[in-house]
């Protein structure tokens, strides 16, 4: 029953927060409470509670964007409330969406003709910009297989071992066998060589990764490229290429413009690039590019009456903001060529000072090749004492959120931290988190092996490969221990 | 093509010629990069209007070579948004478009946290499971006390509808395994009124959309039909709770019943979806008695949205399952993503975190009371629209009163003029009110639909009924500009040539295509939407 209690809640307003009742009261956790409370009130029980997660800022685990600049802030606050998906209504969003696939195209050298416009589309990220783009190679593929008259009900996609997860989300959803090229000791990138002779009459494409994940390394496209004209002349199967560039595509075409892996590349058909990585916007936005519109099969394009209009499209999602698209555009005229290519170079110089700080110690292997995307990985040349996850635990104490992780199958008994290099992470704090390295190691070397034993069937449980827990038991044991979890700096074990 | 529609994509091509000139001047300076950022810094001292950047033209497909300052970008990009409609008189959209000023302060704040670094941001990851049990408890789960619910936040109802669809194929698919018979053949049975992600499930997904046709005057799916649409290789039924078209709620507990018994007489355990994504935060509070949910035995997941009736900004939606026996396991990731295992059944990756808290932020600020008040606020203004515009005596009101709070309406007598002609003349008093036909078998409707949203006040809402009222009066003075073009298209949709190209639903499509040439046609080019929406290969 609802009681219409807001007359007697009324005189609550005139209370500090902190004076008021919802300060002492718990909130149910599991249910929708049967009352509302004033918002100043929600406001501040959400705030505090956030104040224990990490600071985006200082976590240095992932690529995506934590700073933009104040104006482009008020541009992603006042284009919230806009659905991207009524182009209709919002005819100059749509308009700067379409601007951002040419510029980008145009950055990837896409084959246009003269009033050409590009095929492409913004997604939500690049796992969507990859599912898309596998999509479309599958249904190409099946169309050429129908045509031939030969089965179509194995296809495969051939990788490296080295990919990130969203790959083997494709494979598994939409059905496709994933071919892994398996990496080894020192090599951490697909081989070329052993890619092309895994593919099969059966593969959809190949996807070539430009910034591996684990240690930013470009792969060889344009070898990979050369392989499979070759492989295809002699076979006929016509095996197109997917560069999944979602942390180099911002990187190369400004640091290394000579480098050839983009659409200069014959058999590069598709392109997918987060723009919230090195594109420089907060999370939310990535996008898909294609070669030319043969290469994105007519049948996968929706052609809907929404609310009036009629509306191709090519997305997973359907509504959300239009925040990121504009914030992508803002970044693109703001910066233009010189502007990203100054940010690339800054990033490109403090990954150096953080690598020389680190060799310096003398304590470290650097994984991390000099030419890629903007990070350091890095390994203790000793791990028999204390290993990385301990390094990555202490850093935590001085609020810097540094990972540590095992590599995948065939290379996965080494452990490697990993640093990436984003434009608001300075030449000053570089060389803070030196000396806080510095710091931790020395710390380390007065404390007794204590972790060393948890940590190696750690190891064992995270090797890449599917663990078997239900979601359920998972999520008990986020509820009961999750406090306790984050007290201890321990990491949780995510939810369903 | 109308002319100055050509002469605005030939301006366009003059433009990208000129921009490729460049690039191709740039490429021979090979690339030199000159500092020239001290020269420029006495443009600081210019106002915004009085830079250069004011009078160059900015390059629309090529990135410039030099940068430009940040309030220049600023003011440059929010003086062409101005060009947009404004969100808040957008009556098209459900989706939530107003939130209060303090939750627009957190969203700010965590703009730049992302959603997925579970080990980095463990608060937020909490925030979600909240979120999840709160929106599974209301759609009565059969959650037991020491137990989570299990379910996932998503970008929106397309995404989430996308999962719930492969957790019903997957495990049709291992029960099909399991019995020994072919597993190469699904479907899935929805009425001809489902949002159009279920057909671009079906199509991503390869599975048989089959739809129940509506009849002139019933705009749902009819649940006898659907079940008799039924056979062994139905993945699952979706029923809507809110249609799109008039928001209308189906009946899910007929549908469970006959259901129920088709099942005990074949043994198929075809099992029932319910899209809720705009009836599912109605329901619970307006209708408490209604069965729709998890009350029902044969429902094993619910979506919904959250941008919508759950009152967030556009980029969150709910899929909750039933039980854990309802997602497969295998399509759950378990992930060593830099450091630690995060089990996870997404579509997307890296997102925002913003509007999960914000969600959770309208949980617990509105409470069941706090929703349930705005939502008969939303009924009650819904009403007087309603009444305001029967009062006319021109329209026919085709939305019922129970449902999602929208009036969609149609002419008594469009021989003359027609509702779309009313949708464009109402964007000049700066509403956006859509007109659309009704899917095949009833496309000889076309209506119009105003959705009530939170912030659509009560004076709003006789504002709006009182332009409509004028707009009548001015059109009656016009002669039937674009009527004889619309009786034509109601008539031979068939003859779009270009349709046949697009492999779907040729009719229902044709129509849409047709209609959607009216609009343009009757609305101001310089508003119309820019030709290469870059995916489309078709020359529109």
């Amino acid at each position: 029953m609802v009681l219409s209690t807001t007359f007697l809640e009324s005189e609550s307003s005139i209370r500090s927060t902190f004076g008021s009742r919802y300060a002492v009261t718990s909130l149910p956790r599991f249910k929708i409470s049967e009352n509302s409370i004033p918002k100043e009130a929600a406001y501040q029980i959400i705030k505090d509670e956030l104040m224990l997660d990490g600071n985006p800022r200082l976590n240095l685990a992932s690529f995506v964007t934590t700073w933009m600049e104040p104006e482009c802030d008020k541009l992603i606050m006042d284009s919230i409330n806009k659905n991207y998906v009524d182009m209709d209504e919002y005819p100059v969003t749509t308009e700067l969406q379409n601007r951002c696939v040419n510029i980008i195209a145009n950055m990837f050298n896409a084959p246009l003709e003269e009033g050409e416009t590009a095929v492409g589309v913004g997604t939500v990220g690049s796992s969507e910009a990859i599912m898309l783009a596998g999509l479309a190679f599958k249904r190409n593929w099946q169309n050429k297989m129908k045509a031939l008259g030969k089965p179509h009900d194995k296809p495969n996609i051939v990788t490296g071992a080295n990919v990130q997860v969203c790959w083997e989300k494709f494979a598994r959803y939409f059905e496709v066998e994933l071919k892994e090229v398996k990496l080894r000791d020192g090599y951490y990138v697909m081989d070329p060589e052993k890619a092309a002779e895994m593919v099969d009459e059966n593969t959809i494409c190949v996807a070539a990764i430009l910034g591996s994940t684990l240690n930013g390394e470009f792969e060889d496209v344009k070898r990979l490229n050369d392989l499979l004209v070759k492989k295809n002349a002699e076979t006929g199967w016509e095996t197109p290429i997917h560069v999944d560039a979602a942390s180099g595509g911002f990187i190369a075409p400004f640091l290394y413009p000579e480098l050839e892996w983009d659409f200069r590349l014959p058999l590069v058909k598709s392109i997918n690039v987060s723009g919230h990585k090195y594109g420089l916007v907060y999370a939310g936005i990535g996008w898909v590019i294609w070669r030319n519109k043969v290469d994105l099969p007519e049948e996968l394009i929706f052609h809907i009456n929404y609310l009036g209009s009629d509306q191709p499209t090519f997305t997973l999602n359907f509504s959300k903001g239009s925040s990121q698209v504009i914030a992508q555009y803002y970044q693109l005229i703001r910066l233009g060529y010189e502007g990203y290519k100054n940010i690339m170079e800054n990033c490109q110089e403090n990954a150096m000072v953080l690598k020389k700080g680190l060799e310096k110690t003398g304590k470290f292997d650097i994984i991390s090749k000099d030419i890629g995307v903007p990070l350091v990985a890095f390994s203790l040349k000793d791990n028999s004492l204390h290993n990385e996850f301990e390094v990555s635990d202490m850093l935590r104490r001085y609020g810097w959120i540094v990972p540590a992780y095992t590599m995948p199958p065939d290379a996965q008994h080494i452990t490697v931290l990993r640093v990436v290099i984003r434009e608001d992470f300075s030449r000053t704090l570089a060389e803070r988190l030196v000396t806080n390295i510095e710091q931790v190691l020395e710390e380390l070397d007065t404390l007794p092996s204590k972790v060393t034993q948890k940590l190696t069937t750690e190891e064992n449980v995270d090797n890449g490969k599917l663990v078997k827990k239900t979601a359920l038991e998972v999520q008990r044991e986020i509820t009961t221990a999750w406090k306790k979890l984050v007290a201890d700096k321990k990491k949780t074990k995510g939810v369903c | 093509m109308c002319p100055i529609y050509g002469e605005i994509v030939s301006k366009k091509r003059k433009l990208q010629e000129e921009e490729r000139e460049n690039i191709k001047r740039r490429n021979k300076r090979q690339r030199m990069v000159i500092a020239t950022t001290i020269t420029d810094s006495s443009e600081e001292l210019h106002s915004t209007f009085a830079s250069r950047y004011a009078r160059t033209s900015l390059p629309k497909f090529m990135m410039p070579e030099q940068p430009i300052s940040k309030d220049a970008a600023y003011q440059i990009i929010n003086d062409e948004l101005m060009l947009d409609g404004n969100p808040r008189l957008n009556l098209a959209s459900f989706v939530t478009t107003w939130m209060e000023p303090e939750c627009d302060k957190l969203i700010m704040s965590s703009l730049n946290k992302n959603y997925v670094d579970m080990d980095e941001y463990p608060v937020t990851t909490e925030l979600q499971n909240r979120c999840v049990n709160m929106i599974a408890h209301l759609f009565h789960a059969p959650v037991r006390v020491d137990e989570t619910a299990i379910g996932v936040g998503t970008v929106g109802s397309s995404e989430a509808i996308m999962l719930a669809g492969l957790a019903f194929k997957r495990k049709w698919q291992a029960r099909r395994k399991s019995q020994g018979k072919p597993c190469d053949n699904p479907n899935i049975v929805t009425g001809a009124n489902v949002q159009v992600c279920w057909e671009k499930f079906a199509r991503y997904f390869e599975v048989e959309l089959k739809e129940v046709k509506l009849k002139k005057g019933y705009y749902i799916m009819d649940p006898v039909k659907a079940v008799d649409m039924v056979d062994e290789n139905t993945i699952c039924i979706a029923a809507i709770l809110g249609s799109t078209l008039t928001g209308e709620f189906e009946d899910v507990t007929l549908l469970d019943e006959l259901l129920m018994k088709k099942n005990k007489e074949t043994g198929w355990e075809t099992p029932i979806h319910v899209d809720a994504a705009s009836g599912g935060f109605i329901a619970p509070f307006v209708y408490p008695e209604l069965e729709w949910d998890f009350r029902l035995p044969l429902v094993k997941s619910i979506n919904v949205s959250g941008h919508k009736y759950g009152l967030v900004y556009p980029g969150v939606g709910w899929v909750v399952w039933r039980s854990k026996d309802d997602l497969p396991e295998d399509l759950v990731f378990h992930i060593n993503y830099l450091g630690s295992d995060q089990p996870t059944f997404t579509l997307n990756f890296s997102k925002g975190s913003s509007q999960i808290i914000a969600q959770y932020y309208q949980f617990i600020r509105l409470g069941f009371e706090g929703y349930k008040n705005i939502m008969e606020t939303c009924l009650a203004n819904a009403r007087v629209l309603k009444d305001g515009l029967e009062k006319m005596g021109r329209f026919e009101i085709i939305s019922k009163d129970v449902g999602v709070p929208l009036v969609a309406f149609s002419l008594r007598n469009s021989s003359k003029h027609t509702v779309f002609e009313i949708s464009e003349s109402l964007r000049r008093y700066g509403w956006i009110v859509p007109a659309y036909t009704m899917p095949p078998d009833a496309e000889e409707v076309a209506v119009l639909r105003a959705v009530i949203r939170e912030d659509f006040s009560r004076s709003l809402a006789e504002r709006l009924a009182s332009d409509i009222e004028k707009v009548l009066k001015q059109i009656e003075t016009l002669p039937p500009r674009i009527s004889a073009r619309a009786a034509l298209l109601t008539g031979s949709v068939n003859d779009f040539p270009e349709d046949k190209t697009v492999a779907m639903g040729d009719f229902e499509k044709s129509v849409k295509e047709s209609q959607g040439e009216v609009t343009k046609e009757s609305r101001n080019v310089g508003r119309k939407k820019v030709s290469g929406v870059c995916i489309m290969p078709s020359g529109n």
